[in-house]
C-alpha cells in the first residue's frame, strides 16, 4: 500500500511524464497494436477493415515477390553485414594509430554519414553511371570496362553493397571508443612478450572490445534487414528484374502505392519475427565469445 | 480524429484531478507541467476542426483546391480561378499546388479533413471511387444539364466507374508519334513521311541508328543498316544515336499491345496479359534488344539526361522517333526551341485494322468524400468545363480541349502546331486508356516487371507474360473478393450520396 505521499508523488511523477506517456500510447502502442490487427483484415485505409483471418499471412506464402524481396534483403544483409564489419573495424584500428593528423582523417570518415541519405544515393547514382560514372572511370585507368551497374540485374546488389560502406562512420566512432577503453598495460605486456601487431589485435583488442563487436553485429542485422532509402531511390520498382526489389520496399509498396495495409502489416509482423529470431540467434551464439570486464 | 481525442480527453481529466490533490510547497511546478501538457493536447486538439464552412471576412465560402501542377500549368489554372473569383461574389476558390496530390488527398480524406476540389489523374479514378474516398456527381452533372454528349466520349468514359460519374476531365492528352526531321533529311529519308506500320518503323530505325565500331582499326559511324551481317550479328558496336526505343521513356511500355490489337481485360475480373497479340508486341519488343545488344542499350540509356533537359534523349537529338504526349511541345519550346519536328499517330503492326491506335488520359478535377462544400467546388468545376474557360485553360497548358465541341478559332490560336493531330486521335477509332480497373496499378507493376525481363531477354515473353498474367490475375481476385463482400453496400452507399444534397 502507498502512503498519501507517495501516492501523491506518484501522481506528480506522473504528470511530469505525461507528455512522453501519451505520446509513447498514442505514436507507438497504439499503432503497432493496430498493425497487428490490421494484418488479419482486407484494409484499405479509407474504408472499415474487413476481416479475413490468416489470409494474409497464407496469401505471403504463395507471393513469389515476397520471397525474392526476402531473399534479395537476406542477401544483401549477409554481403553488406560481415564486409562493413570487418571494414569498419579495420578502419577504426588504423584511425586509432598515433600518425600525424588523426583527427582529420577521423573526421573525413566519419563525414559521409552526416550527408542525407537521399543526396548521397542521388551522387551514387552518377558515381554508379555506366557511361559517364566517377567508378567506372576510375576502372578505366586498369584497364577494365566496368559494369552497366544499376541497370544490370546481376550488379544491382553489389552496387548496393559497395554503397553501404558510405555510411560506416558511425560505427567506426563506436569502435574507436571501445578501442581506446583497452587498458595499454596489456599491450605492453604483450610487447615485452614479443607478440605481433596481428597477435596482439587477435588476442588482447578483439577479445576486449567484444560486447562492442556484439552491439554492432544486432544493429547491423536490424539495420539491413530494413534497408529502405538507398534502394527505393536508386531503383523504384526493384530495379531491373527486381534484382534489388527490398523487403521494406515491397512493404512500402503494398501499403501506401497499392493500399494493401492488410498485407502490409501482415509483412511488418514477419518481418519483426525474422529480425527477432536472428537477433536471439546471435545472442545465442555470442554468449561463448563475447567478454564482459565484470563477470 | 476522433480517436485521438478520446485518447486525449482521458489524460486530461486524469490530469485536473491530478492538480487539485497537490498541495501548496508542490503546486507551482506541477501546475507548470500540467499547463505544458494541456497546451499539448490543445495541439491536438486543434486538428479536429468543426464543419462549419469557411469564410472570408466578407462572407465568400472558400474552396479549398489541391493541384498537382506548378509552373505554367498552375499559372493557366490561376488565371481561370481569378476569373471565376471575379466573375461572383459568393464563392473564392483558393489554389494551392501539391507534390504527389494522390497520396495526400487519400490521407486527407482518410482523415476526415479533404480539400474541397482536387486534380487527380483519370487513372486514379477506378481506385478511389472504388475505395470511397471520392464524391459521385451524377445528380449535380445532371441538374447542370451536363451529358455524356458534352464531351470526346473517351474523356467522359474516364471519368466514370461501376456506373457513377466521379470527376470531370480538365486538360486531357493523348499520345502520338513525334519525330525529327533533321534527323530524317540526315538519314535520307522523306523528312515529312513518318513511319506507318510497325514494320515501316522498323525498317527506319535501323537507318536512322548510327553506331561507332573498328573497321580495320580505324573508329567509324556508320548507320546500323550499313553494317555488313558479321558486323551486327557480334554486336560489337556502340550506339551513338538510335532511331527508335520501346522503352523510352517506357512510360507506356506495358500497353504496347494495344498498338497490336490486343486487350488487357477480358471482363471486369479477368486479366488477359496473355494472348496472342499481347506476346506479338512483347516480342517486337525483344526484337530491339536481340538487334541492337542488351549491353549497347543499356550504355546508351545511361548517356539520357533528365526528361526535362536538354539531355533528353529525344530534345539532345540522340533518339529520332518516341512516343510522346501532346505536353512534349511545351518540353521541345523550352529546351530545343530549334526542333524540327512533326507528330502523327503512332503505327499500328497493321495500318488497315488498326488506325489511329493512341492512348489517351487526362487530368481530373474531383472533389473528394467528406470535402466541406461540395456545391461550390462543383459550381467551380461546371464553369473550368465550360467552353470558354476550357478552352483557354487548354491554351495555357498547351492541351486540346476534351470537350465535344471547339471553336473555330481554338486550333489557329493554338501554340503547338501540331495540335490538331493529338485532338483527332482522341475523337478517332483507335483511342484507348489504361484498363479500368482497380488493379491496373498492380497490374502494369506486373507487366512492366514482364517487359523488363523480355528486354533484358531474361525470359521469353510467354514466360514473362504468364507470370504476370497469374500475379495479376490473384491481386485481380483479391479486389473482386472484396467487392464480393462490400460491393451491394457500397452500390446502395453510392446511389443514396448521388441522390443527396
Amino acid at each position: 500500500m502507498l502512503t498519501r505521499g507517495e501516492r501523491r508523488n506518484l501522481a506528480v511523477g506522473l504528470c511530469f511524464i505525461s507528455p512522453w506517456i501519451v505520446g509513447f500510447l498514442m505514436l507507438t502502442v497504439y499503432p503497432v497494436a493496430a498493425s497487428l490487427y490490421f494484418s488479419f483484415c482486407d484494409y484499405d485505409v479509407l474504408s472499415p477493415p474487413l476481416w479475413v483471418g490468416a489470409l494474409n499471412y497464407t496469401d505471403m506464402a504463395t507471393d513469389t515477390v515476397f520471397w525474392k524481396s526476402l531473399w534479395n534483403t537476406l542477401r544483401f544483409a549477409a554481403m553488406a553485414l560481415p564486409l562493413g564489419m570487418i571494414l569498419s573495424l579495420l578502419v577504426a584500428v588504423l584511425l586509432n594509430q598515433a600518425v600525424a593528423g588523426r583527427s582529420i582523417f577521423r573526421t573525413i570518415y566519419f563525414l559521409p554519414s552526416l550527408i542525407p541519405l537521399v543526396a548521397s544515393v542521388m551522387i551514387w547514382l552518377w558515381i554508379f553511371n555506366g557511361s559517364f560514372g566517377l567508378l567506372n572511370y576510375a576502372l578505366s585507368f586498369l584497364g577494365i570496362e566496368g559494369p552497366n551497374w544499376l541497370a544490370d540485374p546481376s550488379w544491382t546488389m553489389p552496387s548496393l553493397v559497395i554503397m553501404s560502406f558510405w555510411g560506416i562512420g558511425n560505427t567506426v566512432v563506436i569502435y574507436l571508443a571501445a578501442l581506446q577503453d583497452v587498458p595499454r598495460h596489456l599491450y605492453e605486456s604483450a610487447d615485452l612478450d614479443g607478440a605481433s601487431a596481428f597477435a596482439k589485435l587477435r588476442h588482447i583488442t578483439i577479445p576486449l572490445i567484444s560486447p562492442v563487436i556484439y552491439f554492432n553485429l544486432i544493429m547491423g542485422i536490424i539495420g539491413s534487414l530494413q534497408v529502405f532509402v538507398q534502394p527505393y531511390i536508386m531503383m523504384p520498382g526493384g530495379g531491373p528484374d527486381q534484382a534489388a526489389l527490398f523487403y521494406a520496399v515491397y512493404l512500402f509498396e503494398n501499403a501506401f502505392t497499392y493500399l494493401n495495409m492488410g498485407y502490409a502489416s501482415a509483412m511488418a509482423w514477419v518481418l519483426f519475427a525474422i529480425i527477432l529470431a536472428l537477433t536471439l540467434f546471435a545472442t545465442r551464439l555470442s554468449r561463448r565469445h563475447v567478454y564482459y570486464a565484470g563477470e | 480524429m476522433s480517436y485521438l481525442f478520446t485518447l486525449a480527453l482521458q489524460p486530461r481529466m486524469f490530469l485536473m484531478k491530478s492538480i487539485r490533490a497537490l498541495r501548496k510547497p508542490i503546486a507551482l511546478p506541477a501546475s507548470r507541467a500540467s499547463l505544458l501538457v494541456l497546451l499539448l493536447l490543445g495541439l491536438f486538439a486543434s486538428g479536429c476542426g468543426r464543419r462549419e464552412p469557411y469564410r472570408t471576412p466578407d462572407g465568400r465560402v472558400i474552396v479549398t483546391y489541391w493541384e498537382k501542377w506548378t509552373g505554367f500549368e498552375a499559372d493557366a489554372m490561376q488565371e481561370i480561378i481569378d476569373d471565376f473569383n471575379a466573375s461572383q461574389d459568393r464563392i473564392l476558390v483558393q489554389m494551392l499546388s501539391t507534390s504527389q496530390i494522390d497520396q495526400k488527398v487519400l490521407l486527407a480524406t482518410a482523415g476526415g479533413n479533404p480539400p474541397d476540389l482536387a486534380g487527380l489523374w483519370s487513372v486514379q479514378v477506378n481506385i478511389f471511387s472504388e475505395k470511397n474516398a471520392l464524391t459521385p456527381l451524377d445528380r449535380r452533372l445532371e441538374e447542370a444539364g451536363i451529358s455524356e454528349s458534352d464531351y470526346l466520349p473517351v474523356y467522359w468514359d474516364l471519368c466514370r466507374h461501376r456506373g457513377f460519374t466521379w470527376a470531370l476531365p480538365s486538360t486531357p492528352a493523348t499520345l502520338a508519334l513525334h519525330w525529327n526531321k533533321d534527323l530524317f533529311r540526315e538519314a535520307g529519308l522523306p523528312p515529312d513521311q513518318p513511319p506507318r506500320s510497325i514494320a515501316e518503323l522498323d525498317e527506319m530505325a535501323e537507318r536512322l541508328t548510327l553506331v561507332e565500331l573498328r573497321r580495320d582499326g580505324q573508329p567509324v559511324q556508320v548507320p546500323y543498316s550499313e553494317l555488313t551481317p558479321a558486323e551486327k550479328e557480334a554486336k560489337t558496336f556502340r550506339i551513338v544515336r538510335m532511331g527508335f526505343l520501346p522503352n523510352e521513356p517506357g512510360w507506356w511500355s506495358t500497353m504496347w499491345g494495344y498498338w497490336f490489337g490486343a486487350e488487357l481485360l477480358e471482363d471486369e475480373e479477368t486479366i488477359s496479359a496473355l494472348t496472342p497479340e499481347n506476346i506479338a508486341a512483347f516480342e517486337w519488343m525483344q526484337s530491339y534488344a536481340e538487334k541492337y545488344g542488351v549491353d549497347n542499350i543499356r550504355r546508351f540509356g545511361s548517356t539520357f539526361g533528365n526528361f526535362a533537359s536538354p539531355q533528353n534523349p529525344f530534345l539532345g537529338g540522340t533518339l529520332a522517333m518516341v512516343l510522346q504526349g501532346v505536353w512534349m511541345f511545351n518540353f521541345i519550346d523550352r529546351y530545343a526551341p530549334t526542333l524540327d519536328w512533326g507528330a502523327a499517330p503512332f503505327p499500328s503492326v497493321d495500318p488497315e485494322a488498326l488506325p489511329d491506335v493512341t492512348l489517351a488520359e487526362s487530368d481530373v478535377l474531383v472533389i473528394p468524400r467528406g470535402a466541406r462544400h461540395p456545391d461550390e467546388a462543383f459550381e467551380f468545376m461546371l464553369y473550368v468545363n465550360s467552353p470558354g474557360p476550357m478552352e483557354r485553360l487548354n491554351i495555357g497548358q498547351r492541351k486540346f480541349s476534351p470537350l465535344a465541341r471547339t471553336s473555330a478559332s481554338f486550333e489557329d490560336e493554338h501554340p503547338n502546331p501540331n495540335i490538331a493531330v493529338f485532338r483527332d486521335l482522341a475523337a478517332g477509332p483507335g483511342v484507348r486508356t489504361a484498363p479500368q480497373t482497380t488493379v491496373w496499378s498492380e497490374y502494369n507493376t506486373e507487366l512492366a516487371v514482364a517487359v523488363d525481363r523480355v528486354y533484358s531477354l531474361i525470359a521469353t515473353p510467354q514466360e514473362a507474360l504468364r507470370q504476370a498474367q497469374d500475379r495479376a490475375q490473384w491481386k485481380m481476385d483479391r479486389v473482386s473478393r472484396r467487392w464480393h463482400h462490400v460491393g451491394d453496400a457500397r452500390l446502395q452507399q453510392w446511389s443514396e450520396y448521388a441522390d443527396a444534397r
